[in-house]
């Protein structure tokens, strides 16, 4: 027992005051003592965290030039969009960013309620805010426990994808699928939640907390995360806004930039909830940033479920949605209905709409152009990682290569969202 | 959003600024839109910059098959401060596809315009790197063009292999 507790005690005496030395590399004041040396990292690389591929520029073991070089996933999933009707896009830009597929699927469908000017039941909103919110503590788990296996703490890997099953759980519970669920769709939710997934979602919402707690005091003063993420890869507020960086890592320098606040959408405006921010923008306040969003998100569950309210969970308009299944046994119309949305589609209004939601990683927009038809003559998506990746060249700049592996994780890309 | 009569305001004063550098303007569904002159776009969105709208949160393409002129590259132009959004389009032709880069103004539209011109073949001039981005550097044509057919790339197995000539090249 004493030694944990003297543990413990060396522990709590590590100061979280700002440290005055740079851990950085050293300068060499322009004269270059050795050879530079170009090293190709990727795209096959545990560390990078997908299909990315870094040439790096190297002197000795600090990187003096990165170039990220992408497309080996690219799909073209903007392009098989084009050709299909509006309600089978949802499926196929859910893939987009594998880790936020209800996110992808929420910025298209409300481009397209924006252009059809949809409304949407309060209910619905209701559901889709809780399972963007489980969407986000799932992203952020799956970040951090591929980091912390980064900075090889193996153990915080099988930590966090035990919580994030729970939430795939309760994603197989609601649409019957763990990932790429299709649950949001234009006008609503695919279906109304079931019985028991309530009382599971507050077990899990009422522990969360807790292992957040627990997580924090495994990382948060430990000297390997201190010493490899404080101070490392600073890159001050205004450059990220000229870089387009937006989510977390700006979060990060202590702007609060959150559309869920700035303009609120899907009845976020309903809750009571804060942003968290750093304060310098280094690797451990972009940690530690994450950390508490996910504490935030589990009050924002909490809250629409208290509040939930009552009515339909898809938009009634049955030129839009499908009507339910026990009416097609009945009326002649939902028959009608039923057959023309699912052969042929619905016919969207023509115009262009670019429509922003907060993802994990930052600004997720949506561009849909319409010409009238039943499919989308051109759907584009900002993805977070695409325009944050640019950003690692100034943050690992004259860092130490193992320090870009923690900057690349702390950045948190998901290639799935970048080549699209 | 600035509102109809706000983005009036802004296409007026832009405008004047230089004479015809805004073609038209569009308010749709809450969302303000102007349409720039392609030789004029990188001063007037120099000059939206200088209005508040320090933020360029996308930049994309669109094929306008087949109205004339085909090409289209938006700005998703965001102000930070005021929470106000507002949309820019330049139309280019795909016989003389150039744009003025905007690298300048904001960096962020460096990986941007390398899709664009990846996807749409619109090619901006000042761009510091304009190379391909998604697709092979040696890859040819450009694959979000409508007149680009999907399923156009054939897909590669053992078995097909020999019926595709040259592939590896």
């Amino acid at each position: 027992m004493t030694e944990v507790s003297d543990y413990r005690r060396i522990e709590e005496s590590v100061t979280l005051s700002p440290m005055p030395a740079s851990p950085s590399a050293p300068e060499t004041d322009g004269e270059r003592t050795d050879e530079l040396l170009t090293l190709n990292m990727g795209p096959h690389h545990p560390a990078t965290h997908g299909v990315l591929r870094l040439l790096c520029t190297l002197e000795g073991e600090v990187v003096r030039d990165l170039r990220p070089l992408i497309g080996y996933v690219h799909t073209g999933i903007e392009k098989t969009a084009e050709d299909m009707a509006y309600w089978k896009v949802v499926p196929v830009v859910e893939r987009m960013d594998y880790l936020a597929y209800y996110f992808n699927a929420m910025a298209f469908c409300s481009a397209t309620e924006r252009l059809i000017e949809l409304e949407v039941p309060p209910r619905a909103q209701y559901l889709r805010v809780i399972h963007m919110e489980l969407n986000r503590i799932m992203s952020h788990l799956v970040w951090l426990g591929t980091s912390a296996l980064d900075l090889g703490a193996i153990s915080m890997l099988w930590y966090c994808f035990r919580e994030r099953e729970q939430i795939l759980d309760l994603f197989e519970m609601s649409s019957g699928q763990r990932m790429h669920p299709r649950y949001i769709q234009v006008g609503g939710v695919f279906e109304d939640i079931p019985l028991g997934f309530e009382a599971k979602l507050r077990d899990f919402v009422s522990t969360m907390p807790e292992r957040v707690d627990q997580y924090a005091a495994l990382l948060d003063r430990n000297e390997i995360v201190l010493r490899r993420l404080r101070n490392v890869a600073v890159v001050p507020e205004q450059e990220l806004l000229a870089l387009g960086v937006t989510g977390p890592l700006l979060r990060a320098t202590g702007n609060p930039w959150d559309l869920r606040k700035a303009a609120p959408y899907s009845s976020y405006d309903h809750f009571d909830f804060q942003v968290p921010v750093g304060t310098i923008g280094d690797n451990y306040d972009r940690y530690r940033v994450r950390m508490a969003e996910m504490k935030e998100s589990t009050r924002i569950i909490e809250q629409a479920l208290d509040g939930l309210p009552e009515g339909p969970y898809i938009s009634t308009n049955r030129k839009y949605a499908l009507p339910p299944r026990h009416e097609l046994a009945t009326s002649m119309e939902a028959l009608i209905h039923h057959f023309k949305l699912v052969t042929e589609g619905y016919r969207v209004p023509p115009g262009e709409v670019y429509e922003p939601i907060e993802g994990p990683r930052g600004e997720l927009g949506c561009f849909v152009r319409s010409d009238g038809s039943a499919k989308p003559a051109r759907v584009h998506m900002r993805d977070p990682s695409f325009v944050n990746l640019q950003a690692l060249r100034p943050m690992a700049k004259d860092l130490y290569i193992a320090d870009l592996i923690a900057t690349l994780a702390m950045l948190d890309p998901v290639l799935g969202g970048i080549d699209r | 959003m600035p509102d109809a009569t706000g983005l009036e305001l802004i296409a007026q004063e832009l405008g004047d600024a230089r004479e015809g550098a805004v073609l038209d303007t569009e308010f749709f569904r809450g969302r303000a839109l102007l349409v720039l002159e392609p030789g004029g776009a990188h001063d007037a969105l120099a000059a939206l910059q200088a209005r508040g709208f320090h933020f360029l949160s996308s930049l994309h393409g669109v094929d306008y098959f087949p109205e004339e002129p085909r090409l289209g590259v938006h700005y998703e132009l965001l102000d930070m401060a005021a929470v106000d959004r507002i949309s820019a389009k330049v139309r280019v032709d795909t016989q003389d596809p150039v744009l003025d880069s905007v690298v300048d103004l904001w960096p962020t539209a460096n990986f941007h315009e390398r899709e664009v011109y990846d996807m749409f073949g619109v090619e901006f001039r000042g761009h510091p790197d304009p190379r391909r981005i998604l697709m092979p550097e040696d890859y040819e044509g450009h694959p979000q063009r409508r007149d680009f057919p999907i399923g156009g790339e054939p897909v590669l197995f053992t078995h097909n292999e020999p019926s595709v000539p040259g592939w590896w090249k």
